[in-house]
């Protein structure tokens, strides 16, 4: 009796898949693919969040606004990924008909090198990295500390407490660099500057990038501790830093990264709170690298993007950092172009000038 | 007749959860408008291509480690969410330990196993000394040990230390293991099957023999279903427990060995992670039995190899991961049903025999 009832139920379920499936078969068909298709691999965390996946997003949309009839396909990377599965994205970007194809961090490396020897017509560029010798791989390459290394010494001729605070999203070398950059920066002004540092998580728990509630949390005990300016280089986890900024008040300041965080829309609240951010314009390699593409000018190896080419700098939204504090900035900025003043990218090297 | 019944019950709850589960999700993609049937065509096509089933077999091998780990603390009703932290652990230092030295092959690829087994079983085995000692549960202790787990892997992962920064790479890695400590892969289909695998089939016998041949197996078993039972009958539960989680956290080193000797040869920032929750979920899926998890760990990557695919064709890949969080729901749901059915008949079985004599008995009692 009781097998029949179930026997009948399971009938019945299969009947009713059958029929959603037969309705579902008037839904919607899969479109040709245009042939101008552009690939994107993105890192973990994708291109909705604010950060170097989203500025990478940018490039490509910056990218197609001038040159019309260019789409793109994208993928996105997990936390269990093994080289195998990240090589297969990129497989599926190529077999999908893209042509060139940007991938997004350097996680992606040991993936790439196979991927590409083994498809020499297919263009790639890689954010962070760069691959030795791969004849079809432009390696985008950000000196991202001396964009840190400016804003450094904006927080140093800013504050009033003669204290500073840095965030960093992951403890990883990419971060440290920003740190680094900062921290030079800072002590240049003023060796005699207390200076206080943390990060949000340690791999492989990526989460620091993405977590405002760490970002406020650290934040307000640095402002409890004397800092009244704070540089978060932490994906969304700054916003929770101007956020912090921004209750507290009057004379506390907190400072942005990758893009100008005072246009985000998710910093509209906190921006009278945000001093300036240091830029690092992921976009502009990738646009530069599009369109070195379409114009066959395309060009294997390191690309490297700092001060000299606009790939790293400082923003003025909101006028809070004083005229003499933005002509010293453009003045440095002139000395890391040129070469003058080389900024480092361990924080741990970065020691207080002498005497 | 009797032997048919049992398999009918035997196949119905895996087959019903299947359905649902394929219902559950064809409705979420209508809901989604997409085609559920198309949908379903692309994963299985896409995932049996030939040179996707090396991928998804060399994830399968991982993956089914991670699940006998889960399983071993499963049948000790204990929870190893720390199999992710001693997995990283184990192949970081195993990385450390074959970066290091240069033996013969025979000597160089057992001394990285067995580092990775020692390293994953003195991890786990702090949890299990607090859970027998100071009666810590080892859910909240193992959580803590994963976080302690990536710190002290990122601190001996600096430049400085123990790590090597690459030129114009942002990634930290070991030093590369000597071509000696490195295992062959096997060349078919277009891709390269790791020979680990063969490692994984080996523990999976073991797994099974031991728990169901010996007398630690029967012990191990008898302390799940009752600690104070299996105490009083002179079994050495809390030991028990401690080797336990010992052996659970030996296995997750295991985990990833494959991707380690036959693929990268160097432990980097870019590993994989997230293997405790999967690890559990197969142990569930699998009904912590060695065939069940190893069909539940091929089912979990050749979906998970057809995810970026429906991402290009415009169905959310999260479509996959709904289908493994309901197939694991109704799994276990579906078993539970069946076991109350069949119980129910057994105890009608009994009944109907018994029943004369109650008759009887009854009878008696009214005179």
């Amino acid at each position: 009796m009781q097998k029949k009832t179930l026997g009948r139920a399971l009938a019945g379920a299969v009947a009713a898949g059958l029929a959603l499936s037969v309705v579902s078969l008037t839904g919607t068909a899969a479109s040709a693919a245009p042939k101008k298709m552009i690939g994107i691999a993105f890192d973990l965390g994708g291109k909705e969040q604010p950060g170097f996946n989203q500025l990478a997003y940018i490039g490509y949309k910056t990218f197609a606004k001038t040159n019309p009839g260019w789409t793109e396909k994208d993928l996105q990377g997990n936390g269990g990924d093994t080289d195998a599965s990240r090589a297969q994205r990129l497989k599926l970007l190529i077999s999908a008909g893209c042509n060139p194809i940007v991938v997004v961090g350097y996680s992606y490396e040991n993936a790439l090198k196979t991927v590409a020897a083994a498809n020499p017509k297919i263009k790639f560029s890689i954010v962070d990295d760069n691959i030795d010798g791969a004849a079809n791989v432009e390696g985008l390459l950000f000196h991202a500390e001396e964009g840190s290394y400016l804003v450094g010494m904006a927080a140093a001729l800013t504050t009033k407490t003669n204290s500073v605070g840095f965030i960093g999203g992951v403890n990883i070398p990419l971060i440290q660099a920003f740190e680094a950059g900062f921290k030079a920066g800072v002590y240049k002004v003023n060796p005699k500057i207390k200076y206080q540092s943390t990060y949000a998580s340690n791999p492989p728990d990526f989460s620091g990038f993405n977590a405002p509630d760490k970002g406020h949390e650290a934040a307000l005990g640095m402002y409890q501790n004397g800092a009244d300016v704070v540089y978060s280089a932490a994906g969304s986890t700054g916003q929770g830093a101007h956020k912090a900024a921004f209750e507290l008040g009057k004379g506390h300041w907190s400072i942005g990264v990758d893009a100008d965080e005072a246009l985000y829309a998710s910093n509209a609240k906190y921006k009278s709170a945000i001093l300036t951010s240091a830029l690092k314009n992921v976009d502009v390699g990738v646009a530069s690298f599009l369109s070195d593409v379409v114009g066959n000018t395309f060009k294997p190896g390191a690309h490297f993007f700092d001060a000299s080419n606009g790939g790293v700098g400082f923003t003025t939204t909101g006028n809070y950092l004083s005229k003499a504090t933005v002509a010293k900035l453009n003045a440095i900025k002139y000395s890391l172009a040129s070469g003058a003043i080389v900024v480092p990218t361990d924080p741990t090297k970065v020691t207080l000038p002498q005497g | 007749m009797k032997k048919l019944n049992k398999l009918f019950w035997a196949l119905a709850a895996p087959v019903a959860a299947i359905i649902f589960t394929l219902i559950f999700v064809s409705i979420i993609l209508l809901f989604k408008g997409a085609n559920p049937l198309s949908t379903f065509q692309l994963i299985a096509s896409y995932g049996s291509q030939t040179d996707n089933i090396v991928a998804e077999l060399n994830q399968t091998v991982a993956y089914y480690l991670a699940g006998v780990a889960a399983a071993i603390g499963f049948r000790m009703l204990l929870f190893n969410i720390g199999i992710d932290g001693q997995y990283r652990l184990a192949i970081f230092f195993a990385a450390v330990v074959g970066g290091a030295t240069n033996l013969p092959p025979f000597l160089e690829v057992p001394l990285i196993v067995i580092t990775g087994m020692v390293v994953g079983a003195l991890w786990a085995s702090i949890a299990g000394y607090l859970k027998v000692k100071r009666n810590i549960s080892e859910v909240i202790s193992n959580i803590m040990l994963n976080t302690i787990a990536s710190g002290l892997i990122i601190y001996l992962l600096q430049p400085s230390r123990l790590g090597l920064k690459g030129k114009s790479s942002d990634n930290l890695a070991t030093p590369m293991i000597p071509k000696s400590g490195w295992m062959p892969t096997f060349h078919i289909f277009g891709g390269q099957l790791y020979s680990f695998g063969l490692v994984a089939i080996a523990v999976g016998v073991l797994y099974w023999i031991v728990l169901n041949k010996s007398v630690f197996g029967f012990n191990l078993r008898a302390t799940g279903m009752s600690f104070r039972a299996a105490r009083a009958s002179g079994v050495n539960a809390p030991r028990m427990v401690f080797i336990t989680m010992a052996i659970s956290g030996g296995i997750a080193g295991l985990t990833g060995m494959g991707e380690l000797l036959s693929n990268t040869h160097t432990y980097s920032l870019a590993f994989p992670t997230g293997y405790a929750l999967t690890g559990l979920a197969l142990a569930l899926l699998g009904r912590s039995n060695p065939i069940g998890i190893a069909i539940a760990a091929f089912f979990w990557s050749f979906l998970e190899q057809a995810a970026p695919a429906l991402d290009l064709n415009g169905v959310p890949k999260e479509i996959v991961m709904m289908m493994q969080g309901t197939i694991i729901l109704a799994t276990v749901t579906a078993y539970e049903i069946v076991k109350r059915i069949t119980r129910r008949q057994q105890q009608r079985l009994v009944g109907a025999s018994e029943a004369p004599r109650v008759e009887a008995a009854e009878k008696g009692d009214k005179k």
